[in-house]
């Protein structure tokens, strides 16, 4: 619920600030003016990432790995809650569901093919999402906040549950033993190669969803985040657009749920349970919501940090974990990187591309 | 036919009947004004035309069609607008980007992803600014504009996707005397392609752009008719009388 409130906050900060004083017009205008912080942000955590496994060693390049897959499953939230302000707390299903989907494909199957895998992972995360999606959001009127919360919450849970009982699925056990992921012969391990390939997806798919929320459709997703009901009233169809964005929100949490089984080499409940939901939530408040390169640094830096103190401070480390993420949600509920973002910035704009004006190209 | 009629309208929220068989009826082009004391329900009834209430009992009508069990996403394809009484401007967006946003509201999925209307939107989007006296803070963000500017802001939304009814609750409300003034400027030229339905406090206001009159009276109408037969009313003197 802390999303929540982090959404209030953020409208009533506007409005203080907002009050129609000519004294507000100044911030604006000189936030306008900076406008470059993101590309620098999206630069630097670029490179940072590329000369990784050159300095790491290689336990902590199959962690940083580890760490890429979960920051594209981040990306998958932040579209969800940090752009159409849709609270799912079952985010880790659609994860979840098609990392177990293509681990059936390869112990039943054999089907280890990168070619056949990660579609298929996108194909089930797809489904999941239109499902539960379609189930909780196409009402005729708008669902509730409380309703979509929940409901996917129980989702999440209810899968969880079905795994843990489910003998085909291995209960609690889940599926071990996955052979790796493989492109003709070559064999996908662990290990720098690993890295690279899926630092180069979550990068294409980075992209992608940069390119979408700054689109005329990103304008759209900022109106529903803001006020549904006045969207609704332009005759926008609002319930619509919430679907598509979470279906393409699931789509991408089980491309990331297939590289995700086959990296770690087995599946368990857990992947698709409320912990793990929650986990993504934290991921994305903390490195800050509706940025896209929020999410990706919370990732890197909750996971970073955990793996640090729990080496340092094997006992109390998840309390000291605890207070520093709630010490960031009170003080930044815009997450970190509002620590160099401007609102100005985050929020964009959406317009007419002022290149286009000024040598006269009209778009074909 | 007129363009819109509301008949034995209806409304109770528990034990309080908010409306009880008032109706409306607003011809092409007319700018009908509704008044009434506080608690007659002039906001109501005006929610249940544009589908934020659905009532009780009772008919709206809109271009020949029953909307009654329409959604606010309906009413506003089949034409009909809504100015909320609290303004709800998008504040974090631009003034650029508000207006953009409700005129793409009719744009396909496909040419919203690939921006395909944007350029094409452009004129219009600076048109209404510039209608509106915004066009100098097009790229501010709406949240700093003044009370006044933010309502003009949110008419100018209302008019984007071209309605044939336009329904205003309390345009005027916490404005200056003068922009009142230019509020009452600013909407007389929508009047070649668009109704009003307007719900105002101000009667001076009312009077100067209103063509026709509707007063409500604890739930049901009062009295119906031009603004000169409403200034002569007996009774609907006696009520305002009675509450100044």
């Amino acid at each position: 619920m802390s999303g929540a409130r982090e959404a209030v906050a953020r409208i009533s900060e506007d409005v203080v600030t907002g009050e129609g004083l000519p004294a507000a017009r100044a911030p604006v205008q000189q936030a306008s003016a900076g406008w470059k912080v993101l590309p620098i942000v999206e630069g630097l955590v670029l490179m940072i990432a590329l000369v990784l496994p050159w300095v790491l060693q290689d336990y902590l390049t199959v962690f940083a790995t580890r760490v890429v897959i979960l920051a594209l499953f981040a990306l998958s939230f932040d579209l969800v809650w940090g752009y159409a302000g849709i609270m799912s707390f079952g985010q880790a299903l659609f994860f979840g569901a098609a990392g177990y989907g293509v681990a059936l494909l390869a112990r039943d199957l054999n089907v280890t093919s990168i070619l056949l895998i990660l579609p298929a992972g996108t194909l089930i995360g797809l489904t999941a999402s239109l499902l539960l999606g379609g189930f909780l959001l196409l009402g005729r009127y708008p669902s509730s906040v409380i309703f979509v919360s929940l409901g996917t919450l129980t989702g999440s849970y209810a899968a969880d549950r079905l795994a843990r009982g489910w003998y085909y699925l291995g209960g609690q056990n889940g599926i071990p033993s996955i052979p790796p992921l493989t492109l003709g012969s070559y064999e996908f391990e662990e290990g720098p190669i690993y890295y690279y390939m899926v630092l180069g997806i979550l990068v294409v798919v980075y992209l992608l969803c940069r390119f979408l929320v700054r689109s005329q459709f990103g304008l759209a997703l900022a109106g529903l985040r803001e006020n549904e009901q006045r969207i609704a009233f332009f005759g926008y169809k609002a319930q619509h657009l919430k679907a598509i964005i979470f279906a393409v929100g699931g789509t991408i949490a089980g491309l990331a749920g297939s590289l995700y089984a086959f990296h770690e080499g087995f599946v368990w409940p857990n992947m698709l349970g409320v912990v793990f939901s929650t986990q993504v939530v934290l991921y994305v408040l903390f490195g800050g919501s509706g940025t896209l390169i929020g999410a990706v640094i919370g990732t890197v830096i909750i996971e970073g940090v955990s793996f640090w103190l729990s080496d340092n401070y094997r006992d109390v480390w998840p309390i000291i974990l605890g207070v520093l993420l709630l010490l960031v949600i009170m003080f930044r509920p815009l997450g970190l990187v509002s620590f160099v973002l401007g609102e100005r910035e985050r929020v964009g704009s959406f317009g007419k591309a002022p290149k286009s004006k000024e040598t006269g190209h009209a778009a074909p | 036919m007129p363009l819109l009629e509301a008949q034995g309208i209806s409304k109770v929220f528990g034990k309080l009947t908010a409306l009880d068989g008032a109706g409306l009826t607003v011809d092409e082009n007319e700018f009908h004004g509704l008044i009434g004391p506080n608690g007659s329900g002039k906001s109501t009834l005006m929610k249940c035309v544009a589908g934020a209430e659905v009532p009780t009992t009772g008919k709206v009508s809109f271009v020949n069609t029953d909307i009654t069990a329409f959604t606010p996403t309906e009413r506003a394809r089949a034409g009909m607008s809504l100015k909320f009484q609290i303004t709800s401007v998008l504040p974090t967006l631009t003034l650029y980007d508000n207006i953009l946003l409700a005129l793409q509201a009719h744009s396909s999925l496909f040419d919203l992803v690939l921006s395909r209307t944007r350029n094409r939107l452009h004129d219009q989007v600076m048109t209404m600014l510039a209608q509106f006296r915004l066009a100098d803070r097009a790229h501010d963000a709406a949240a700093a504009l003044s009370h006044g500017q933010q309502q003009w802001l949110e008419i100018a939304m209302a008019l984007a996707g071209r309605p044939r009814l336009l329904l205003l609750d309390e345009p005027t409300g916490g404005m200056s005397l003068e922009e009142r003034r230019v509020t009452g400027e600013l909407l007389q030229p929508i009047k070649q392609h668009c109704s009003l339905v307007i719900v105002e406090h101000d009667l001076d206001f009312i009077r100067d752009i209103c063509d026709r009159l509707t007063v409500l009276d604890q739930g049901k109408v009062l009295a119906s008719g031009t603004v000169a037969e409403i200034q002569a009313n007996k009774s609907v003197q006696e009520i305002y009388l009675r509450r100044a």
